[in-house]
């Protein structure tokens, strides 16, 4: 969902967060309107004119001075309190839970896996609606952040550090989310989505991330699976069934199922897909996917092939 | 050359030996040539960091734009903010220290004059060096602030990053010299009768900010150090993969880079201090209490600097800490606030070009202050760090804070060191554009950070309004390209043709305004007694000098 995400909160957590803005922002608003108010005043009431009378030379006044030095501590000792009582609500303490989802950033897409389970996506992280989801955040290189407005705080993946946010939606829809800290030449297209669907539709689609795709065996489908074989596609890439665990580029068993590309660079359509394959560059310049030189007909294969991998 | 001309030639090197000639500017230790070299180099640089800060936005102006590639642009973002912060808003500051404060003091020159020419000469080579990155594989593309591991070899792959290092290296050694300068002129070099509680507040100012970069520069050029350490020899300092530590770098970094934010505003305060007092018409209101917040804000800032670092999940009671700190340090730039506004009262405000920018720098600032008030409000923080709210409120601080008040300090003393005023028609339009420009730009972009887009995206997706805001940004960059060609003129064409300044063209009280305009190199035949804080004011109105004032109201 799209719109001024940090005031239009979907879990307790971002709407703690969201509250304190609005709270905030009247509070910051009131100053700034009075010391504009005053500005303005002044700029009315003393510019210089022929008939204004001479500057009054004034030194100060201790009184007005300690009143406008105690004033803000004590609007900013209000602002603490709030600041207190909203930072459990908006990031509550993790105690000894296990993560129900370990996200990995990489330069530059996210991998998640659900370790109950063992499915293992990218880009794409499913929730089941009004149920609180602990986050592990961690990176296989450089910082970056992960951070979906509308469900929680951001949090930074950092290597060598792991993290930990909660993360909920109330409202079955795709929260967008995007990588938060600059981490080389694609951050712009760190992106992912979560998608909050009821318990019965995410256990639905948890078991199919869990099942392998059937192995084509004749046609175009087929001639694309002998490429990813033949290519060098399985040096980075896994597809669960064929040899190597490569976790460089994203999981690819269930690619036809993501909604997104190229982390977030284009949607995930059989045109887009071929384009990808064909040229990587055209959709996400400087991405860590390489040229292949790939003839039509054979990225025309792959794609088909890969359609199948649902 | 004729023999007439030939004889001119000696007969004015003769009249002005020390002015003549690129030479004399070049081989110079005197300090008003070097803080006029400084203030040249900071607008050569303004130049480049503007032109960058263009591209980038024209880069945004819609989605999907093609101008430059995805590395180009974190480029241009990464010099964007060194040149900004490290060769511009510093340099032209330590400029107009380096002219100002022997003069406002009654001294000859800064107390160590040929340090002072490595100062400037040194950051200049900094400037430089980083630079030629361009040409030598390509520049820095780690950002301003080079985050490791992003900013290691296994990540970065040309040698901009190594130029970054070795460049500000140079700038913090030339600015930690410099600093080192102006205390010692302002400590020792001060007129007789000039006693600590009678320094100008600009003198005060700048005489806490250079405490300030002597304690911050250090960690930043150890740093510095560390980091090429693990460029050049493979140290894994700050290499997670190797045992090191990313965080570390940050504390580093940070650790400098808080005071650095006040580094270049306490100078942009000492200017306003002087500047709305004068176009007041009347003495600052709680000289006490501005001085003294100072002092307060610099001691605080050292213990600040993790609020940049609330993403980082450090604890809550960490985060804690450093929000209530940053909180607190928002207490003493509030007085300041109130007694610059105080000042205002019961004055006879003159409107010039100085005085617009003064009085927009008060409102400017504030912003900056309250939107960085909602940083250190620690879950506001997790929401809005790293986002275009961030870059708005920075912006706020050093756009509208800093560049806004080295206008003001510009227009108050170009008449001091050309002998010529600016012209004030130009610079009402120069102040009114800049005005509309800056607000234009960074304005929506607080909106455009609460709607989710990060900072440091060289695109965004076309989602409803995300275009529009980007453009009304771009176009309030052109405009400010616009306000600086006016800016330029007014400069060239007033150096010419602009109106005799005499003495004291302001009716201002320090001491810098009873020599001549250009000063002459000796800066004073004599020194005015000095019986009080506006010694110009004690000699034009004998009968009710200050020291009269406070003595009859009994302090």
């Amino acid at each position: 969902m799209t719109g001024v995400v940090t005031l239009n909160p979907f879990s307790p957590q971002a709407a703690a967060i969201s509250h304190l803005f609005i709270a905030i922002l009247i509070i910051l608003g009131g100053i700034f309107l009075l010391v504009t108010a005053l500005v303005i005043v002044a700029i009315i009431r003393y510019r210089d004119r022929p008939d204004a009378p001479e500057a009054r030379q004034v030194f100060g006044s201790h009184r007005l001075e300690i009143a406008w030095t105690v004033a803000p501590i004590l609007l900013l000792a209000l602002i603490a309190v709030f600041m207190i009582r909203a930072i459990e609500a908006s990031d509550p303490p993790v105690g000894d839970e296990h993560p129900d989802i370990r996200v990995t950033g990489h330069q530059w897409w996210w991998e998640a896996q659900y370790p109950s389970s063992g499915a293992l996506v990218a880009n794409e992280i499913h929730i089941p609606v009004g149920k609180s989801l602990l986050v592990e955040v961690d990176s296989a290189d450089v910082i970056h952040d992960f951070w979906v407005p509308e469900l929680a705080r951001k949090i930074d993946a950092i290597p060598g550090h792991v993290n930990h946010v909660w993360i909920r939606a109330d409202r079955p829809g795709v929260y967008q989310g995007v990588c938060a800290e600059f981490c080389g030449a694609e951050h712009t297209w760190m992106r992912l989505i979560v998608v909050a669907e009821p318990q019965a539709d995410f256990d639905a689609w948890q078991s199919a991330q869990l099942t392998n795709p059937p192995t084509p065996k004749e046609g175009m489908e087929a001639r694309g699976l002998q490429l990813v074989k033949d290519q060098t596609c399985l040096n980075c890439h896994a597809i669960s069934g064929l040899p190597g665990h490569k976790n460089i580029g994203p999981d690819l068993t269930h690619i036809a199922g993501r909604q997104i590309l190229a982390g977030g660079a284009a949607s995930n359509t059989p045109e887009n897909l071929f384009r990808w394959l064909k040229d990587p560059a055209s959709i996400k310049p400087e991405s860590h996917m390489p040229n292949f030189q790939l003839s039509d007909d054979s990225v025309h294969a792959l794609v088909a092939y890969m359609e199948t991998l649902k | 050359m004729s023999d007439i001309a030939a004889s001119d030639r000696i007969a004015e090197l003769e009249a002005n030996p020390e002015r003549i000639g690129f030479l004399s500017w070049v081989a110079s230790v005197d300090h008003k040539q070097i803080g006029i070299m400084y203030m040249l180099s900071a607008l050569f640089f303004f130049g480049l960091g503007g032109l960058e800060a263009l591209i980038i936005r024209a880069q945004l102006a819609m989605p999907g734009n093609h101008i430059v590639t995805p590395d180009t642009f974190n480029q241009l973002f990464s010099m964007h903010g060194t040149t900004m912060i490290f060769l511009v808003v510093m340099p032209v500051l330590a400029g107009l220290t380096a002219y100002v404060i022997p003069l406002m003091v009654g001294a000859r020159d800064v107390a160590f004059p040929r340090l002072n020419a490595f100062s400037f000469w040194v950051q200049l080579f900094g400037g430089v060096l980083l630079y030629f990155s361009f040409v030598a594989g390509g520049a820095p593309n780690a950002g301003w602030f080079s985050y490791a591991p992003l900013s290691e070899p296994a990540y970065s792959f040309n040698n901009g990053v190594t130029y970054w290092i070795l460049g500000l290296a140079g700038v913090g050694v030339g600015s930690l010299a410099g600093a080192i300068n102006m205390a010692v002129t302002i400590l020792k070099l001060r007129v007789p009768g000039m006693t600590i509680r009678r320094l100008p507040l600009f003198c005060w100012m700048t005489l806490v900010n250079s405490f300030l970069m002597i304690f911050a520069l250090p960690v930043i050029n150890a740093a510095l150090v560390l980091l090429l350490a693990d460029r050049l020899l493979n140290a894994h300092i700050f290499t997670p993969a190797f045992g090191g530590s990313a965080i570390l770098w940050q504390h580093y970094f940070w650790g400098f880079g808080h005071p650095e934010v006040y580094i270049m505003i306490l100078p942009a305060f000492a200017i306003i201090s002087e500047v709305i007092p004068v176009f007041a018409g009347k003495p600052i209101y709680g000289y006490e209490f501005v001085a003294g917040s100072t002092v307060a804000i610099a001691f605080m800032s050292f213990a600040v600097w993790a609020h940049h670092m609330f993403a980082v999940g450090l604890g809550h009671l960490f985060d804690l800490f450093f929000g209530i700190s940053t909180m607190a340090i928002a207490v003493p730039t509030g007085i300041k606030i109130f007694n610059w506004t105080a000042t205002l009262y019961q004055g006879r405000l003159r409107f010039t070009t100085a005085m617009k920018f003064a009085v927009a720098f008060i409102v400017m600032f504030t912003i900056g202050g309250l939107s960085g008030v909602s940083f250190a409000v620690v879950p506001l923080d997790w929401q809005l760090t790293d986002t275009y709210y961030l870059v708005a409120h920075l912006h706020y601080v050093l756009f509208g804070g800093a560049i806004f008040a080295i206008f003001a300090g510009i227009y108050y003393w170009f008449p001091k060191m050309s002998g010529r005023m600016l012209d004030e028609r130009v610079g009402n339009w120069h102040f009114w554009i800049t005005f509309i420009g800056f607000n234009l730009t960074f304005l929506v972009q607080h909106l455009l950070g609460m709607m989710g887009m990060p900072r440091r995206v060289f695109t965004y997706p076309d989602w409803p309004w995300w275009m529009t805001l980007n453009m009304i940004s771009t176009i309030g960059a052109f405009v400010l390209l616009i306000s600086v060609i006016v800016f330029l003129w007014n400069i060239v064409s007033s150096l010419n043709h602009g109106e005799i300044a005499g003495d004291n063209p302001w009716d201002a009280w320090t001491l810098e305004w009873a020599t001549s305009s250009p000063p002459p190199v000796e800066n004073f035949d004599l020194v005015p007694p000095v019986h009080g804080r506006r010694p110009l004011w004690d000699l034009k109105h004998p009968e009710r000098a200050d020291e009269l004032v406070a003595a009859a109201a009994g302090k």
